[in-house]
C-alpha cells in the first residue's frame, strides 16, 4: 500500500472493499462456509493422494473383502481384489475434480458463446442457435453421453468432452437471457450510439455484467459434471486406467449383499463433494446476486 | 372541512431495516382524515408517504419495516394494535387501496369477474347470484365497456387503464369509509391519468368517502386534492387547505417544490433561422412481432412519413403518449434501429442509408441522452472510462480522452474526481450529468434526449433542465427532446410536434401550438394536463430565485 | 382454437426434432473410429463377412453420404432400426419388447417426483424460515447431491438386503406367475424402490424450484392487491402464490424430462427393471452399437413426448398462451 500513488489508492481500497463485502456476504451463510471447508478438503486430498498413498490405488494390499476399521491403516477397507478402498478415495477425488472442473470449462465456452451471440445479435441468428440448444436441451443428456463415449472409446478426454457437450445448453440459455436483457439496457445503447464495435460491446461492456450468474452457474456445473462422470464410470464408462469413485461403486456393486462398504465409501464422497459444490454455489449466490439473495429467508 | 375525523393518524413512527439511510421512514407523523375529503400527501421518493399508507392497511413489509410508535385510530380501535384477523376484516370492506401500477396489480391467471368476486368471497357477503349482479354493476360504474362480460375476461386483455379502473371498482366493491390510492396515475398515459382522476372525484363525491391520494405530482394536487399534506425525509413539514399551500407555501420545502413544477405557459420564444441541420423525410419503421415458421407476423407501425427539421440551437420537442412511436423516431435517428423507409439526413449524408461499419465514424456528430440514469450508465465501469469511451472508439488516444474527461465533468457540474469512481456511488440526477458529459465528449451537433428527465424527482429535474438548456446555449447545439411530459416541453422547446399512433398530428412552434392547437389530439391532450388552471405562485418562484442566488455567490 | 393451434405447433416442432435426432444418429456411426459397417455390427470383430456385406448393402454404405442418409432416414421413419447382430434380432422389436417397463417406470417417477416436489416446495415457502422450511430445505439439497445409482443400492441394501420389505431386483417376482390383480400387485411392488429412487433426486429439483418461485410471487404486486382485498393467507398461498409459481416449475419439468429417461439407464441397471436402460446398459457391454443408437432414438422420442405432455398441461394453466 505504501508504494501506491495518491490517485489509484482510492481505487484500490475501492475494490478491497467490494472484496470484504462478497466474503462477509458470503460468510453470512453458514452452508456455504461448511461446503467451502468440506471442498477444501477434498481438493487437499486430491493433492496430497500420492503421499498419502504412495503405492498405485490398482495394487493389491491386503486381503479381500477386509471389512472397515478392522486393521491399522486401513481404515476404509479393501475390495474383491484386495486393494485399499481409502487409495481409491483419495486417487478418485482426483478425477472426479478434473473432469468436473475442465468439461465445465469445455461446457462454457461453448454455452457461453452461443448464448453471447444469440443474445446480442438476436433476429434469424437467435432463432437458429436457439433452436439448436433446445435440440440439445431435448436429447437425454445422459443417454448422449453415454453414446458419445461409447462410440468415442472410453477416456478421460472423451469423458470430458461428452460431459462438457450435454451440459452446455443450461449455460447458453442463461447468457442469451442476460445478453437479452443488457443489450436493451441503455448503457449498451449508449455504446452503440458512442461508435464502439460489436466486439467490443459483446466483450467490454455486456459480458462482464453476465459474470456473477454465469458463475453461480459453473460452480453448479462442476457438481452435476461430477455426478455425471461418476454415473459414466459407474457403468463402466470411465478411462479403464483411471481409478474413480464411480467405478469403485460400480465394481462393487454385484457384492453388494457380503460387503457394503465397497460401494458405500465411494458414494460418500461423491455425495460429499457433490453437496460442498452445491452449497459453495448458493454461497456465491448470495454474495454475488445481493439483491435476489435476500428473497431466500 | 366540517366533517368528523374517520381516521387519526397520531405521532406515528416506522422504523427501516438497519443500513437504510436513516433509521426512520416516517417520524412521529400526526394528521386527520375526515370524510368526504381527499387528502393529498405529496413529496418526493423516498419521503415515507407510501410507508404512511401500507401502515394504514397493515401491509408494511415486516419485519424489516414495521411501525414503532403512535397510533392510527379507525372507528374507534387502534389499527396498529389490532390482531392481523381483524385488520383482515377492515382491508377491502372499510378501507379499500389501489396501487400505482396496474399492469402487475391483477393475477394474470384470473378472470376479472373471479377477482372482483373474491373481495366478496373474503368478507362472506352476499349470495352467488348478487354477486354476480354487483360484479357487473361495479364494471359499469367504473366505466369499462360490455361490464356484462368482460368479467369472464383475463389480464392481460386490459389496457393500464382499464386495468387500474378494475382495481378501483375492486377497492370500492363493498363501499368502504376510506380509499387509499397509492401513485394510481403515474403509469398511466396523460389522458388515461384525467379520466381516472376524473372517476376518482365522481365516485369520492357519490359515496361521501374520504380518499387518501399518494403521489409527487403538484399538478395531480392541483386537479383533485382538499387538503395537502407535503412530506419530507418522513416528516409532514406543511399540511393545509389545497387552496392554501398550492397558492401560499409557507415551508421553504413547499416553496422550492412548487417552484421546480415546469409552467404550463411557454415562454414568448425567438424564431430560430437558418439551414436544418437535420432534416428528417417520410421516416418509416414497422414493427412486425411474432414471426415464425408458420404465422405471419403481426405488424406494428411506429412512424410513418414522419418529416421534420432541425436547425442549430434549435430545440424540437417530440410529445406523445405511450406507443405513439415518438421513442422509435429517436432512436432511428441516432440509428439504434434501422429505418424501413425515408431518409435522415443530417448535413450531406443520410444517416438512414448507412450500416455497420460505414455508419460508425458519423456516429459522433448525433448523440443521446437516455431515460433512465441507473440503467444508462455500465455498473462495472469507472466515470472516467464511461466518458472517455466514445473519444476512444473514436480514435483519441486513451489519455488524451480521460483528461478530456475530467473538463466535461466539470462542465455538467461534477467535481473533477468523480472520474475515479463507479456509477453505484452517485445520485439519479447526478447519473444523468454523466450522462450528460458522455453524450457531450464526442463533441456532437445534435442532442437526442428521451425522456431525460422523467425518472427524477421534480427538484432534480428542474436542475437537470437547467443544465440541458445551458450547455445548449453554450455549445449552440440542436436537440431533438423527446417527451411525455407537456409540463417540460413548454419550457424547453422552440418547437413542438405531437405525435399520435407514429403520425406527427400538429408541427409547429411551441407557442403556437400550446395557445392555438388544431388537431382534436392536441387538444386532448393539452386539456388533460394536471393542474393546467393553477398557475405557479409567485413567492415560490421568488424564493427558487433567491435560492439560485444563493448558490451562486 | 388458440390452444390447439399451439399445440399443433409443438407437434410439428417435436417431429422436426426427431428428425434431427435420426441426422445425429447417422453421423455418430460414422463418426466413430473404424468403418461403418464394422460400427454397426459391433466392433469385437466377430462379425462375419456376410453381415457385414449385407449392411453394407442395406445402408448403401458404398453409395455418396446424402444417399446413405437418405436411406437411413427412410429407414427410420418406417421404424426399422435396423438389425441386432449380437442379440440376432430387429433392433426395433427389441426395444418396442422393453419400453412400456420404462415408460411405467419414468411415468411414475415423473409424476410422483413432481406431486412431491410442488407439496414440499410449497409447503416449505409457506413457512419460510421455520424448522420445516429448513428441514425440507437440507433434504432437497442432499437429495440433489445424491448419486442416482448409489441410492439406489443404499435403497436395495436397506429395505430389501436388510428389511426384506421389498423387492430389489427385476419386476416380476420370479417362478410365480401372478395373474390378475396378483400380478399388479407385484408389480407395483417391484416399482416402488425403481420409481422412488429414480424420483428423488427430481422431487428435489422441483421442491428447491417451487420454493424459489412461491417466494418470488409472494412479492408481486397482485399478491398484495389480494391481502388489500382481506383475502385469508392461506387462500392467498393456494390461490394466488401457488398457481403463479407453478408455471416455471412445468416449464422446467418439460426440460428435464430428458435427464429423467437418462436416469433410467442407471436405475433400471440397477434393479434389474427390463426396460430400455437396462438394454442400453447390456448394448454397451457388448459394444452392439446399432441397438444402442436405436434405444437413444427411442429415449429421445420419449422425452418428446414428456415435453408434450407439459405443453399441453402448461395450456391449461396459462390463459395467457396465445401470447407466446
Amino acid at each position: 500500500m505504501a508504494t501506491t500513488t495518491a490517485s489509484e489508492k482510492p481505487q484500490r481500497s475501492a475494490r478491497a472493499q467490494a472484496f470484504a463485502d462478497f466474503c462477509k456476504r458470503f460468510a453470512r451463510n453458514k452452508g456455504a462456509v461448511v461446503g467451502l471447508v468440506i471442498l477444501l478438503a477434498v481438493v487437499l486430498l486430491a493433492l496430497i493422494a500420492p503421499l498419502l498413498y504412495p503405492a498405485s490405488p490398482w495394487q493389491m494390499v491386503q486381503r479381500p473383502f477386509l471389512p472397515p476399521m478392522a486393521t491399522e491403516g486401513f481404515w476404509f477397507g479393501t475390495d474383491t481384489l484386495g486393494r485399499d478402498i481409502g487409495a481409491g478415495l483419495a486417487y478418485g477425488a482426483r478425477i472426479s475434480l478434473i473432469v468436473g472442473i475442465v468439461s465445465t470449462v469445455v461446457a462454457l465456452t461453448i454455452g457461453v458463446t452461443i448464448g453471447a451471440l444469440a443474445g446480442y445479435y438476436g433476429g434469424y441468428l437467435d432463432d437458429a442457435l436457439m433452436r439448436f440448444t433446445e435440440f440439445f436441451q431435448t436429447i437425454p443428456n445422459f443417454a448422449l453421453a453415454i453414446v458419445l463415449v461409447a462410440i468415442f472409446q472410453p477416456s478421460t478426454t472423451s469423458v470430458i468432452i461428452a460431459i462438457g457437450i450435454v451440459s452446455w445448453p443450461p449455460v447458453a440459455r442463461l447468457v442469451r437471457g442476460e445478453f437479452l436483457s443488457l443489450r436493451s439496457r441503455e448503457f449498451v445503447q449508449a455504446s452503440i450510439v458512442l461508435g464502439q464495435s460489436n466486439g467490443h460491446i459483446i466483450t467490454r461492456q455486456i459480458l462482464p455484467n453476465t459474470l456473477s450468474p454465469v458463475i453461480v452457474m459453473a460452480s453448479l456445473m462442476i457438481a452435476q459434471a461430477i455426478l455425471l462422470e461418476s454415473s459414466l464410470s459407474f457403468l463402466g464408462l470411465g478411462d479403464p486406467n483411471t481409478m474413480s469413485w464411480g467405478y469403485m461403486i460400480g465394481a462393487a456393486r454385484t457384492v453388494i449383499r457380503q460387503a457394503w462398504w465397497m460401494s458405500f465409501f465411494p458414494g460418500v464422497a461423491i455425495l460429499l463433494t457433490v453437496l460442498a459444490l452445491n452449497l459453495v454455489g448458493e454461497g456465491l449466490n448470495d454474495a454475488l446476486n445481493p439483491r435476489l439473495a435476500r428473497k431466500g429467508r | 372541512m366540517a366533517e368528523r375525523a374517520i381516521l387519526e393518524v397520531e405521532n406515528l413512527s416506522i422504523s427501516l431495516p438497519s443500513g437504510a439511510d436513516r433509521p426512520l421512514a416516517v417520524e412521529e407523523i400526526s394528521f386527520a382524515l375526515a370524510r368526504n375529503e381527499i387528502l393529498c400527501v405529496v413529496g418526493e421518493s423516498g419521503s415515507g408517504k407510501s410507508m404512511c399508507a401500507n401502515a394504514i392497511m397493515g401491509l408494511l413489509p415486516r419485519p424489516h419495516v414495521q411501525p414503532v410508535g403512535g397510533t392510527i385510530r379507525f372507528e374507534g380501535e387502534d389499527l396498529l394494535s389490532l390482531p392481523e384477523s381483524r385488520l383482515r376484516d377492515l382491508r377491502g370492506s372499510r378501507i379499500g387501496m389501489i396501487f400505482q401500477e396496474p399492469m402487475t396489480a391483477l393475477n394474470p391467471l384470473m378472470r376479472i369477474g373471479e377477482q372482483i368476486d373474491e373481495v366478496f368471497d373474503a368478507h362472506g357477503v352476499l349470495s352467488k347470484a348478487e354477486r354476480r349482479a354487483r360484479v357487473v354493476e361495479l364494471l359499469r360504474d367504473v366505466g369499462l365497456p360490455d361490464p356484462e362480460h368482460l368479467g369472464e375476461s383475463y389480464p392481460f386483455r386490459l389496457s393500464g387503464g382499464q386495468r387500474q379502473r378494475v382495481m378501483i371498482a375492486m377497492a370500492l366493491a363493498l363501499e368502504p369509509a376510506i380509499l387509499i390510492a397509492d401513485e394510481p396515475t403515474t403509469a398511466l398515459d396523460v389522458t388515461t391519468q384525467a379520466q381516472i382522476l376524473d372517476l376518482i372525484k365522481k365516485l369520492q363525491a357519490e359515496h361521501h368517502m374520504a380518499v387518501m391520494f399518494i403521489t409527487h405530482d403538484f399538478g395531480v394536487v392541483a386537479e383533485i386534492a382538499d387538503r395537502v399534506a407535503v412530506m419530507q425525509y418522513g416528516k409532514i413539514v406543511e399540511m393545509g387547505p389545497a387552496e392554501q399551500v398550492l397558492n401560499d407555501p409557507q415551508h421553504d420545502y413547499t416553496r422550492r417544490l412548487i417552484a421546480a413544477v415546469p409552467q404550463f405557459e411557454p415562454p414568448e420564444r425567438p424564431q430560430i433561422e437558418g439551414p436544418p441541420l437535420l432534416s428528417v423525410k417520410a421516416l418509416e419503421k414497422t414493427y412486425v412481432t411474432e414471426r415464425g415458421l408458420f404465422t405471419q407476423g403481426r405488424r406494428v407501425p411506429a412512424a410513418q412519413e414522419v418529416s421534420f427539421d432541425i436547425r442549430k440551437g434549435e430545440t424540437l420537442g417530440l410529445v406523445g403518449e405511450s406507443g405513439s412511436g415518438k421513442s422509435t423516431v429517436g432512436r432511428c435517428i441516432v440509428r439504434l434501429l434501422d429505418t424501413d423507409g425515408g431518409e435522415i439526413r443530417f448535413g450531406e449524408i443520410d444517416l438512414a442509408g448507412l450500416k455497420g461499419k460505414a455508419l460508425r465514424p458519423h456516429r459522433r456528430h448525433v448523440q443521446m441522452i437516455f431515460q433512465d440514469p441507473y440503467a444508462s450508465l455500465n455498473p462495472r465501469s469507472k466515470v472516467g472510462t464511461i466518458v472517455a469511451e466514445g473519444p476512444i472508439a473514436h480514435g483519441t488516444p486513451r489519455a488524451e480522452a480521460l483528461a478530456r474527461a475530467h473538463e466535461l465533468l466539470h462542465l455538467v457540474g461534477l467535481d473533477p474526481s468523480a472520474a475515479e469512481r463507479f456509477p453505484h456511488e452517485f445520485s439519479g440526477g447526478q447519473r444523468q450529468r454523466i450522462g450528460i458529459a458522455r453524450a457531450l465528449a464526442l463533441e456532437p451537433e445534435l442532442l437526442v434526449a428521451d425522456e431525460p428527465v422523467s425518472a427524477l424527482d421534480v427538484s432534480v429535474q428542474a436542475q437537470v433542465l437547467d443544465l440541458l438548456a445551458e450547455i445548449k446555449q453554450r455549445l449552440h447545439l440542436a436537440m431533438l427532446f423527446i417527451t411525455h411530459d407537456l409540463r417540460v416541453a413548454a419550457q424547453i422547446c422552440d418547437n413542438i410536434a405531437v405525435m399520435k399512433l407514429g403520425r406527427i398530428v400538429e408541427y409547429g412552434p411551441t407557442r403556437r401550438v400550446f395557445d392555438d392547437p388544431q388537431h382534436a389530439y392536441t387538444k386532448a391532450l393539452l386539456a388533460a394536463v394536471p393542474g393546467k388552471r393553477w398557475s405557479i405562485p409567485e413567492v415560490a418562484l421568488e424564493h427558487a430565485r433567491q435560492h439560485a442566488r444563493r448558490v451562486a455567490s | 382454437m388458440q390452444k390447439l393451434i399451439y399445440i399443433a405447433k409443438r407437434l410439428v416442432k417435436a417431429v422436426f426434432v426427431l428428425l434431427a435426432i435420426v441426422v445425429l444418429n447417422f453421423f455418430l456411426i460414422r463418426a466413430a473410429p473404424g468403418d461403418p459397417a464394422q460400427v454397426m455390427a459391433g466392433e469385437a470383430g466377430a462379425a462375419d463377412e456376410i453381415f457385414i456385406a449385407q449392411l453394407r448393402e442395406e445402408f448403401g454404405l458404398d453409395e455418396p453420404l446424402h444417399v446413405q442418409l437418405w436411406i437411413y432416414v427412410s429407414d427410420i421413419v418406417t421404424l426399422d432400426m435396423g438389425y441386432s447382430y449380437r442379440q440376432d434380432e430387429p433392433v426395433a422389436k427389441l426395444v418396442f419388447e422393453r419400453l412400456p417397463a420404462t415408460l411405467l417406470l419414468t411415468g411414475t417417477a415423473f409424476v410422483l417426483s413432481i406431486l412431491l416436489g410442488v407439496l414440499l416446495g410449497a409447503l416449505a415457502a409457506a413457512r419460510v424460515g421455520k424448522w420445516t422450511d429448513s428441514l425440507i430445505t437440507v433434504v432437497a439439497l442432499v437429495f440433489y447431491a445424491t448419486p442416482l445409482f448409489w441410492i439406489a443400492l443404499m435403497a436395495i441394501l436397506l429395505f430389501s438386503v436388510k428389511l426384506g420389505w421389498l423387492p430389489g431386483f427385476g419386476m416380476f417376482s420370479v417362478g410365480a406367475d401372478y395373474t390378475g390383480f396378483a400380478a399388479v400387485l407385484d408389480v407395483l411392488q417391484h416399482l416402488i424402490l425403481p420409481a422412488a429412487t429414480l424420483g428423488l433426486f427430481f422431487m428435489a429439483i422441483y421442491a428447491r424450484l417451487t420454493r424459489a418461485s412461491m417466494l418470488e410471487v409472494m412479492d408481486m404486486d397482485f399478491v398484495k392487491t389480494a391481502r388489500a382485498k382481506g383475502v385469508a393467507p392461506a387462500r392467498i398461498t393456494r390461490i394466488h402464490v401457488l398457481r403463479n409459481a407453478i408455471l416455471p416449475v412445468i416449464t422446467l419439468a418439460g426440460i428435464q424430462a430428458g435427464q429423467l429417461v437418462g436416469g433410467a439407464v442407471l436405475t433400471e441397471t440397477v434393479f434389474a427393471w427390463p426396460g430400455i436402460g437396462r438394454l442400453m446398459f447390456d448394448a454397451l457391454l457388448q459394444r452392439d452399437y446399432n441397438l444402442l443408437l436405436g434405444v437413444f432414438f427411442v429415449s429421445s422420442a420419449m422425452v418428446i413426448l414428456f415435453n408434450l405432455v407439459t405443453d399441453v398441461v402448461y395450456t391449461l394453466v396459462d390463459p395467457r398462451i396465445e401470447l407466446k
